[in-house]
């Protein structure tokens, strides 16, 4: 049994007298799509902060490990290094795009790192030799290959702020990807979409977990609303409530949890089969 | 119609055309909402659904065609005196006030239906949203993303409009919170004749709700009809309502 991807345990975050999470911990097993789910408010996107560099945790550990054996304390590392060592990408709640950019452009600034790890060779790269125009060249293979799978290579040289809503999530994800994460973190990647954009979001996503960026499949955290993405992808649910774990488990018994259902679902499962009977043309 | 009160429309659009600079998002759209009704606006991403409810408000103004609230002309008014009619906007984005307060945000609502219901409509709005009354002392900013969402409907609320306009009030929302919301547009309509026009990606949820919906396809209405009788065209059931297996 490898070590799980992302290890988090007993992480608080407080700001002054509030505690936005309170002594979490989970895991979130490789190649597995984990779902964090809960009301509103309830520290979901604080929980992404802290794993992302953008909050300074005031308590625990998060520990990523690769494959490899490679381990990195996520609570201690400086923000560039998360992404770029130990490989952790994210899109985020209330898009965040280089809106003036084009849509390939944002992808090519993803890959930015990479190709400045030539950067001491830019004389040659300026003459058009040498491995940068190499890197070049596979980054825009890179970004074209996540423009076909995201359904945007029609759109590569508009402005990213020129997509529509739907649109410019599904970018948000290509640029994570294009960052080859072992961990890619979603916060609601289905906000804003209909039911059919969404079961093409869960395709996305399964293609994701069994490819990754390179092959070698890619470990997804999710934080959504849309049940509809929830239960048909998941592999393991974690439900938060004012900071605090109140259940943890495959998607079947979170769906009948007592207290999920009081908190978060609102509704008894026969209700949720049947609006989901109705929705999908039953 | 299901709705008693649906006799005049309180607002109709008239062949409007709007287009940002060379880009035309909205193609001689013609609707109406009546006295009392809610109608929804469906269709795909990037259709035009918040293009169409921003121009209601003014902003953009379009290009051509006519809008009218309650028999009154408003096309090309300032926004500020459209929202002064009666007009509310809960808009995509939630664009609440970030450096105020909760409860500053819903003064700010309130500021159109003037002081003498204030109390009373925080009350109701707290009700609504328990969460933002836990919260009133709090910087909007500070609110979790569904928390700014519930603050962008509590303060439409506030200012008492006659027509309500929700741009995806679901989004970001927990199930049992979008349950609640819908709950309450559906209490509020029966028992104030709150007249409301609303887009929702739910189209199941919101052509459920509503007494007719309208289809938006590129910038073009291409069907209308109740909420029942969209809900069973095949066409409508294999673009919004079914997964990708339709």
């Amino acid at each position: 049994m490898s070590a799980p991807i992302l290890a988090v345990e007993a992480l608080s975050m407080r700001f002054g007298g509030l505690v936005a999470v309170d002594r979490l911990s989970f895991e979130a097993a490789r190649g597995e799509i984990t779902a964090i789910i809960g009301p509103n408010g309830a520290g979901k996107t604080t929980v992404f902060n802290c794993l992302t560099g953008f909050y300074r945790p005031t308590g625990g550990s998060i520990t990523v490990t690769h494959p490899d054996g490679a381990r990195f304390r996520l609570e201690r590392l400086p923000q560039h290094r998360i992404a770029r060592d130990a490989r952790i990408a994210r899109t985020f709640q209330n898009i965040r795009l280089f809106g003036g950019m084009t849509v390939l452009e944002n992808l090519m600034v993803a890959q930015h790192n990479r190709l400045m790890r030539e950067g001491a060779r830019l004389p040659l790269a300026l003459l058009g030799f040498g491995p940068y125009m190499r890197r070049e060249a596979e980054a825009i293979d890179r970004a074209r290959f996540w423009l076909d799978r995201t359904g945007l290579a029609a759109r590569a040289d508009d402005a990213a702020a020129s997509l529509p809503y739907g649109a410019q999530r599904r970018l948000e994800i290509a640029r994570a990807m294009c960052t080859e994460p072992q961990l890619l973190c979603l916060d609601e990647p289905a906000a804003g979409l209909n039911p059919r954009e969404s079961e093409e979001l869960n395709a996305l996503l399964r293609f994701i977990q069994g490819h990754g960026a390179d092959g070698n499949g890619c470990s997804i955290l999710l934080i959504e609303h849309d049940m509809s993405v929830v239960m048909a992808i998941s592999d393991h649910i974690i439900v938060l409530d004012y900071g605090r774990k109140i259940a943890d488990g495959a998607p079947a018994a979170i769906r009948k949890d007592p207290k999920v259902i009081a908190a978060y679902l609102g509704v008894e499962e026969e209700e949720a089969l049947a609006v989901d009977a109705a929705l999908h043309g039953e | 119609m299901t709705t008693g009160q649906a006799t005049a429309p309180l607002l109709s659009l008239s062949r409007v055309t709007t287009a940002y600079g060379a880009i035309v998002a909205l193609r001689e759209v013609s609707l109406e909402v009546m006295q009392g009704e809610i109608v929804t606006l469906i269709g795909a991403n990037g259709a035009g659904k918040s293009t169409l409810m921003m121009t209601i408000c003014g902003s953009p103004a379009p290009v051509s065609g006519r809008i009218f609230h309650a028999g009154e002309d408003i096309t090309g008014m300032p926004t500020h005196l459209i929202m002064r009619r009666g007009i509310a906007q809960a808009p995509e984005g939630r664009r609440i006030f970030p450096r105020m307060t909760v409860l500053e945000n819903l003064r700010m609502g309130a500021e159109v239906a003037g002081t003498a219901s204030f109390e009373q409509d925080l009350e109701s709005v707290c009700t609504l949203f328990p969460r933002l009354k836990e919260r009133l002392g709090q910087r909007g900013g500070t609110l979790s993303g569904g928390e700014q969402q519930m603050l962008a409907i509590g303060r439409a609320l506030m200012s008492r409009p006659r027509l309500l306009l929700l741009d995806e009030p679901s989004l970001g929302l927990a199930p049992m919170v979008v349950r609640q919301i819908f709950a309450a547009i559906r209490e509020l309509n029966r028992t104030t004749g709150l007249t409301v026009l609303l887009v929702e990606q739910n189209a199941w949820q919101a052509l459920s709700l509503a007494d007719r919906g309208y289809v938006l396809v590129n910038g073009r209405i291409t069907m209308s009809g109740t909420g029942a009788e969209l809900l069973a065209r095949p066409e409508v059931r294999a673009a919004y309502l079914e997964g990708g297996r339709a």
